[in-house]
């Protein structure tokens, strides 16, 4: 007869609970304690002049024993009779929330632990809470310690109807409600004797019925590209299958640029020409008919079927860092393999997870849960949860760090694909005969926009010219673009009002990516204040574009002051000056950052012109965006 | 094949599915990158799943910390595999026992010499990335490790404030001065090792398959691990022993047994 597949179980519940308890009790009962380890926790709860301490098992760092408090999640296996389980154990302690998320997402089902003395604390709530946004889809609740209360029913079933009324207002509704006593083995292995007015499963019979999950081969197919591997003959998309099934020849488009190919296989190694289908939870790669512009972010979907691709939405998330999420603050928002930067438009609520009460705020503190509203950068293709096909979950990244996350409502925002098919049915009425690719080998090197930004007088036009002028020397082809050769011209009908400058800045931004496109390294020297301005130049040049932050301080800009406008700034001279009287939004994650407060400039024109190579030349394009393996 | 029901195959293909995303993410997101090769059964199947991974080739180069104490059958499988699955090695030399901290048991020393030489090959070449093939059944400090765990420029683990990692999201910025551990296999057990070898014809040192009553488990240095007593002389009898026993792993490795906090301070100095 074949076992069940293993199940990967999360257990929570408030600190002192009993959970190490609990896990280390299952291991001794069901056998699965290595020869050694019975003896070593005998010993170390003698050490400590304890009676055998079955907690001690996973405590296994020395810091941790003596604070007798779980530090991190520790995964354990053991065996039913049935199958095999991995236990991820997560701890109860408030500050900890961040190990207990990182076990429990990746969880099959959970086990709510309770004392039965003490009944619903607030980390049972809290905990409770996490199992609903994180889509953990199976629960039982352990009611413990039941000889600390003489095996009563009716303490038992008082804490069982608590539970069950915080559980159904988060729409969780538990398998079982086991009545267990962790350090007697009560109503783990089989119905104790002690509780023979309970006639439910024992945890063992529970763990045996639990399903495992898995990703929905019956919903839409998804496909986000991870990555793009070139090999000497051929482009192969690689990635996994998130949901639904794909079979060589299927019609598929490409979110959110919407551009349509068809699938011409589907490949795995060692090479198996007889592959023409794979579904969820597969790791593979496609290759498509046409050499579309495809990249690590893009959604592959069928053509019936497609995503909604968006530019603003809601999120109910939770909060992990010690910085609070503000209204205006920039944050990376990674969706599957899709990374952009979006924005916090507002907070709308908070939410209290003790009393489930929702209030009005302009932060989010840590640990808080909150449902904001976001827009983003760039489109984004989001399917809505009831879909099933899991593109709808979302990490925030602030700096280093990922500072939070949940799940993302698109109900109530409209559809951006006809947006985008009206653009590409203008921009693409004429096929191009020349692609990005012969340009660049006709040219030697690939097109981009370096996009410098920073104070007035931080050395933007002196570092520009003079790499243009190393990298003429060195054979590239290249331009820069400042305030002198486009305010004469282009933008000659434009003054110096905030909405001028805006426009000013979206031009040079459209021109640059259309100089890129036709091959060209352009350089552009503009202090542009405004993220949402450069991010407007990136959404024109899109993977061509870099940012690069010329960093260099106002005390130093205004000791240099070059052309005295500082001063005149200072003197009230000239008016919304940046950095005097009007704001510089420095860049949040720049691709490059010249630090030029005390170095040569020499040294920060090498810096730049090293990077520039780096991007541009061919070899190390290939291998920084699409890979090029073997000859 | 009878071997296995198609509990174990699915589940077998889960974890492989698993590895090759987190490769994939490692060589997407990190660079440059490089991976320890240990020789012994856990990262030769971290190999093949590297060649899964990049369609038969090996992107990045691999390392062997060499502290010139390995079996004979170690060096000789070493000198072997790279020409016929077609990867580039480094052997590095790890600095000699002397220069280790003599506070530290006898036994822990050639882990401190390779944590110390792997600290100098990632100053001298400056690798974002080293992918490592521990996996968390296979001791209670490794059972804490993160997929992506940053670590700073001397090596150090802070395992008390770990990054939050959920919805295979992985920590992938960091700051210059720090490095990534990758670790590919953390969710594999012994026995899906075993298994995974046998289902895939990976091939192996064969020191693990038992000879005159012993085989080893868990290759080290030769002065400080020993063989165990097993009668398993193919990959078969190995998997069923493995699924008999309760004796740990590395019971074979004097390191693990020298204090209750050995390995603790070895790995949070930088220790794989």
């Amino acid at each position: 007869m074949n076992k069940k597949q293993q199940l990967k179980v999360v257990i929570v519940g408030h600190v002192d609970h009993g959970k190490s308890t609990l896990i280390g009790r299952l291991l001794y009962d069901t056998g699965s304690l290595p020869e050694n380890k019975k003896a070593e926790i005998e010993a170390m709860s003698k050490k400590r002049g304890m009676e055998t301490e079955w907690s001690f098992l996973l405590d296994s760092f020395q810091a941790e024993r003596d604070q007798a408090v779980t530090i991190d999640t520790t995964q354990i296996w053991f065996k039913t009779s049935e199958r095999e389980c991995v236990i991820i154990d997560a701890p109860g302690h408030r500050e900890f929330l961040k190990n207990m998320i990182s076990g429990a997402a990746s969880a099959d089902a959970a086990i709510l632990v309770v004392d039965a003395e003490e009944g619903i604390q607030d980390q049972t709530k809290r905990h409770a809470y996490m199992l609903s946004v994180l889509g953990v889809p199976q629960v039982a609740v352990v009611i413990n310690k039941m000889d600390r209360v003489d095996y009563d029913e009716n303490v038992y079933l008082n804490v069982r109807n608590d539970v069950l009324d915080y559980l159904a207002k988060l729409e969780i509704e538990p398998s079982f409600v086991i009545p267990i006593s962790a350090r007697h083995g009560d109503g783990l292995l089989q119905n104790s004797s002690n509780t023979d007015w309970y006639d439910g499963c024992s945890l063992i019979d529970v763990l045996n019925q639990f399903h495992v999950t898995s990703r929905n081969k019956n919903a839409a197919f998804r496909f986000p590209i991870q990555d793009v591997y070139r090999f000497h003959e051929s482009r192969i998309l690689v990635g996994r299958i998130e949901s639904g099934e794909v079979r060589e020849g299927d019609k598929i488009v490409l979110s959110p640029s919407n551009e349509m190919a068809t699938v011409t296989g589907v490949k795995i190694w060692p090479d198996d020409e007889t592959k023409a289908s794979a579904q969820a939870g597969e790791v593979i790669g496609l290759t498509l008919d046409k050499p579309l512009f495809a990249e690590r972010g893009h959604v592959i979907s069928h053509e019936q079927d497609m995503p909604k691709i968006v530019s603003s939405f809601e999120m109910n998330l939770f909060w992990l860092s010690d910085e609070p999420l503000k209204v205006g603050g920039h944050y990376k928002l990674r969706t599957a393999t899709f990374e952009t930067g979006v924005t916090v438009q507002s907070i709308d609520t908070v939410l209290n997870t003790d009393t489930l009460q929702k209030t009005a705020g302009q932060e989010v503190c840590k640990l808080n849960v909150a449902k904001v509203t976001f827009r983003s950068r760039d489109l984004i293709a989001l399917d809505e949860k009831a879909l099933g096909t899991g593109l709808f979950r979302g990490v925030l990244v602030k700096g280093y760090d990922v500072v939070g996350g949940g799940n993302i409502a698109i109900e109530n925002y409209p559809d951006q694909r006809p947006v985008v098919n009206k653009r590409l049915e203008h921009i693409y009425a004429v096929d191009h005969l020349l692609d990005a690719e012969e340009r660049a080998e006709s040219y030697g090197h690939e097109g981009a926009v370096f996009w410098l930004t920073g104070l007035s007088g931080a050395g933007k036009s002196t570092v520009a010219m003079r790499v243009e002028r190393m990298l003429h020397q060195k054979g590239y082809k290249t331009y820069v673009l400042d305030g002198d050769n486009v305010r004469h011209g282009l933008n000659s009908d434009l003054g110096f009002s905030p909405e001028d400058r805006s426009e000013n800045i979206r031009r040079v931004g459209e021109v640059a990516a259309l100089m890129a496109d036709a091959g060209l390294i352009v350089i552009t020297a503009f202090i542009s204040p405004y993220r949402e301005d450069r991010d407007k130049a990136r959404r024109a040049a899109k993977s061509k574009f870099h940012e690069v932050f010329i960093d260099t301080s106002l005390e130093v800009c205004e000791t240099r002051d070059p052309k005295g406008l500082y001063k005149k700034a200072r003197d009230g001279e000239i008016k919304d000056f940046t950095g005097i009287s009007s704001p510089y939004e420095a860049p949040e994650n720049p691709d490059f950052v010249v630090n030029s407060n005390s170095q040569e400039i020499n040294d920060s024109v090498n810096q730049l012109l090293h990077y520039i190579e780096k991007q541009c030349s061919l070899v190390s394009v290939a291998h920084n965006k699409e890979k090029t393996f073997g000859t | 094949m009878t071997l296995f029901d198609d509990t174990i195959n699915q589940h077998l293909d889960q974890l492989e599915a698993q590895s090759i995303y987190i490769l994939r993410e490692a060589y997407a997101k990190v660079e440059p990158l490089g991976m320890l090769w240990s020789i012994g059964k856990d990262s030769t199947t971290m190999l093949w799943l590297v060649k899964k991974a990049f369609f038969g080739r090996v992107p990045f180069p691999l390392i062997h910390l060499d502290t010139d104490m390995e079996l004979p059958e170690v060096y000789e499988f070493r000198d072997r595999m790279p020409k016929e699955w077609d990867f580039e090695l480094r052997v590095e030399n790890c600095p000699p026992e002397e220069n280790m901290d003599q506070t530290l048991p006898p036994a822990s020393r050639a882990a401190a010499r390779k944590t110390e030489g792997l600290k100098a090959l990632i100053a001298r070449e400056k690798f974002k990335g080293m992918i490592l093939g521990i996996r968390r059944d296979e001791q209670s400090m490794r059972a804490k490790e993160r997929v992506f765990s940053p670590r700073t420029l001397s090596g150090e683990w802070n395992y008390k404030d770990q990054p939050a990692e959920f919805w295979d999201q992985y920590k992938t910025d960091f700051p210059d001065d720090a490095h990534i551990r990758i670790h590919p296999l953390l969710h594999w057990t012994e026995v899906d090792i075993w298994r995974y070898t046998y289902r895939e014809n990976i091939p192996i040192v064969p020191l693990y398959l038992a000879k005159n009553g012993e085989r080893y488990r868990s290759l080290g240095e030769k002065n400080i691990t020993f063989p165990v007593k097993s009668e398993a002389d193919t990959l078969e009898k190995i998997i069923a022993e493995l699924e008999a026993t309760r004796e740990p792993e590395r019971a074979g490795r004097a390191m693990d047994h020298d204090s209750e906090d050995s390995f603790e301070r070895l790995r949070a100095s930088g220790y794989m």
